[in-house]
């Protein structure tokens, strides 16, 4: 079974909802992995605002930093190997690593109907 | 009519709380009360929770975040938690060890996302319940006496610890959004016996300080309920400044009278049950040891006549700031000022003011305690101008149904649920907050916009958040709503925006305005009016103690206008309180006799 670890930069909270603005990436992201959690796969987040130990112990991060600064953040590593710098895993591929389907990672379990009467903005 | 407070008699609990809105004298009576105690023989550490602290101007001291031993006054103790200084502490904290190890960059984002107005009211809340649950600090100390913010910011420091407990336990994702608080569970300990000591009644007293007037009343009687609500119940009320007498041929004097008794016969029912006691009104400033002292004496003069020294200082009335307004075409008006100088009626005077005018006006406040409603006493308001309210409740609500809208139909409901979790973080409320003074703003592209904005140390909250959230929009990808991105640089831009400072003619509200300008022109932006309001200098009673009182302003009215505005002016006591659109337009002519003296 994989082993995921994704380094953010400095955030407020993982689903970024408490910046000022709510990036729908970060949205995407954190749920992604909570639902992969969920389902006990080894799946891992460090926020470089609260855990920078981390940031530095581990050799990969710390030498990526060193070389490219924090817009390299956030960096992804699969069995302790760099996999991607400087955006978040598509939920493509995070279902290839750990072999469920992209599906699975976002769209709704229990399919809702909704009727919106107001036109959107 | 009420027993007159004394120290002696009443505190019967190691912590005391003094609480109330701004400007109804909380330090002034928590200090005298510490002093009392000290010269007693008992050892008493002062501690301000306020961020616009006035403790060291009424103790006449510098203070840090360390109590300190006060000169002149064996046995007696203050220190002043600061939050930005309590936040800069917890930042070094964190990233200090990083620095070197990490690239500068690095270490410079890190800074950057612990420098927003959560970090700051966190830090400050960690470092109270630090304070209260250190033993060390505990013993060493028989009484140990809170002067606190300002009643809003007050009832959050304590229902913080409520407010994170009932997160902590709710939470079921670790380490989400605790923003700074990350290493938070593990004080939960810390938070509860915090919490338990407060509600305990033998540990604890709330004193509410309140002015025999009506908003001061109401504001109290809020409070207390909403303490009584989260436990704290052992409480006093203090009505401080009351007025002994009055010169019947005196118009000044007898309606200042006749208001303060009408304010107390009015008193709300729930505020009749607590425990009440009174301070006179006193001709002195309740600053230094000395004064203190006098307090809970029941002097109500100085020991020494003040002279009318000098010339006497004429300046023009509100009508010249409204004139400036009209004629330069500012957009964006903010008041702002220590607690209780008259902020809100100021800015509703100069809206209705630039409404004779002709323009379209929206007045809003960002003041938990202002009551706009109360001012216009809900009078025909002329279809040029309208007012609103930003309140932290409504917001918080707004913006958690706006984030969640925007992802609901993609996610299910367990990852709903996830999201909706961090949004009770108690951060997004600054967020929220944050988000609703942006628009508010942008509304100024179609109408001037006033702005009565909160006590002190919030403003700078908020235009600090402005800073350092205009910082993070720069790198981030999320949507950033329009009036986010103009905000600070408008702020900045004097043609279209324009802050006025109210004080009063007395010690603490002018230092606390000229720190108040000192940050600001550090933030880019320079005031260009002072507003001295209430001041009885300006009028022309033959009171004694009001006519001591109107000396002592002299000596501030001189510093404001010679060392402290850029332009400057006056506004008299009013003997009648004028509420309503057409009763508002009084306080703009009413320097106008004036000149005539």
């Amino acid at each position: 079974m994989s082993k995921v670890e994704i380094f953010d930069p400095a955030l407020c909270c993982a689903t970024g909802v408490c910046g000022p603005s709510v990036d729908p990436e970060l949205t995407r992201v954190a749920t992604a992995i909570f639902l992969l959690e969920k389902k006990g796969y080894d799946i891992k987040r460090y926020n470089l605002g609260f855990e920078p130990a981390v940031f530095v112990e581990n050799q990969e991060v710390n030498q990526i930093l060193h070389e490219k600064g924090p817009d390299s953040l956030p960096v992804t590593l699969v069995e302790g190997k760099i996999a991607k710098i400087g955006a978040y895993p598509t939920n493509d591929e995070l279902a290839e690593w750990f072999g469920v389907q992209a599906e699975e990672l976002a769209e709704k379990t229990k399919p809702r109907l909704t009727i919106d009467l107001k036109p959107s903005k | 009519m009420f027993q007159s407070f004394d120290p002696k008699m009443i505190v019967n609990t190691k912590f005391l709380f003094f609480t109330g809105k701004g400007g109804v004298g909380k330090t002034s009576t928590a200090c005298a009360t510490a002093v009392t105690l000290a010269d007693k023989g008992k050892k008493v550490l002062v501690v301000s929770t306020d961020p616009a602290s006035n403790l060291q101007d009424v103790l006449e001291v510098g203070l840090t975040n360390t109590p300190m031993a006060i000169q002149n006054v064996p046995n007696l103790y203050a220190c002043n938690l600061d939050p930005e200084e309590a936040a800069r502490a917890y930042r070094e904290r964190i990233i200090g060890p990083y620095r070197g190890k990490l690239p500068d960059a690095v270490v410079a984002t890190m800074e950057e996302q612990l420098s927003g107005a959560c970090t700051v009211e966190i830090a400050a809340f960690d470092e109270f319940t630090n304070l209260l649950a250190d033993p060390a600090v505990i013993d060493a100390y028989e009484y140990i006496i809170f002067d606190t913010a300002p009643t809003g910011h007050t009832l959050r420091l304590l229902q913080l610890p409520t407010a994170w407990s009932g997160y902590l336990e709710e939470n079921t994702h670790g380490a989400s959004c605790l923003g700074p608080l990350s290493g938070l569970s593990e004080k939960k300990q810390v938070y509860s016996s915090t919490m338990d000591a407060l509600s305990d009644s033998t540990k604890t007293t709330l004193i509410l300080v309140a002015r025999p007037d009506e908003s001061s009343l109401l504001e109290a009687s809020r409070a207390s309920k909403e303490l009584k609500e989260i436990g704290i119940s052992n409480q006093a009320l203090i009505i401080n400044g009351l007025l002994q007498s009055y010169l019947p041929e005196d118009k000044i004097s007898s309606s200042f009278y006749k208001r303060q008794r009408n304010a107390i016969k009015q008193m709300p029912n729930d505020l009749k049950q607590v425990v009440t006691y009174s301070l006179p009104f006193v001709s002195y400033s309740l600053t230094g040891i000395k004064n203190l002292r006098y307090l809970f004496k029941q002097f109500t003069m100085p020991a020494t006549e003040t002279k009318n020294e000098g010339k006497r200082i004429t300046l023009p009335g509100l009508n010249k700031v409204v004139e400036d307004f009209s004629v330069n075409n500012t957009r964006v008006i903010f008041t702002m000022g220590k607690g209780g100088v008259g902020k809100t009626t100021m800015a509703s005077a100069i809206a209705v003011g630039l409404v004779e005018k002709g323009h379209k006006v929206h007045l809003t406040t960002t003041d938990p305690a202002a009551h706009l409603e109360s001012v216009f006493q809900n009078s025909v308001l002329n279809e040029q101008l309208t007012i609103s309210r930003i309140n932290p409740t409504e917001e918080v609500e707004t913006y958690k149904t706006e984030v969640l809208s925007k992802v609901s139909s993609e996610l299910d409901e367990e990852a709903l649920a996830y999201i909706e979790e961090d949004l009770n973080s108690p951060c997004t409320e600054e967020i929220a907050v944050f988000r609703a003074f942006a628009e508010v703003v942008a509304r100024s592209e179609d109408e001037i916009v006033v702005i009565d904005t909160a006590p002190t140390g919030h403003t700078l909250l908020l235009l600090d958040a402005a800073q350092s959230y205009h910082k993070e929009l720069a790198r981030s990808s999320g949507e950033i709503p329009e009036s986010v991105k103009t905000l600070l640089p408008r702020l900045r831009n004097p043609k279209e925006t324009s802050v006025v400072i109210v004080t009063l003619a007395e010690a603490t509200p002018v230092l606390e305005a000229s720190r108040l300008q000192d940050d600001l022109k550090r933030a880019g932006i320079l005031p260009k009016w002072w507003i001295i309001n209430q001041s009885l200098y300006a009028t022309e009673t033959k009171d004694p103690i009001l006519k001591g009182r109107a000396q002592a302003e002299g000596s501030w009215i001189h510093k404001v206008t010679t060392e402290l505005a850029e332009k400057c002016v006056i506004v008299p006591l009013m003997s009648e309180e004028n509420k309503g659109y057409d009763q508002l337009k009084t306080y703009i002519h009413a320097t106008h006799y004036l000149s005539k003296l």
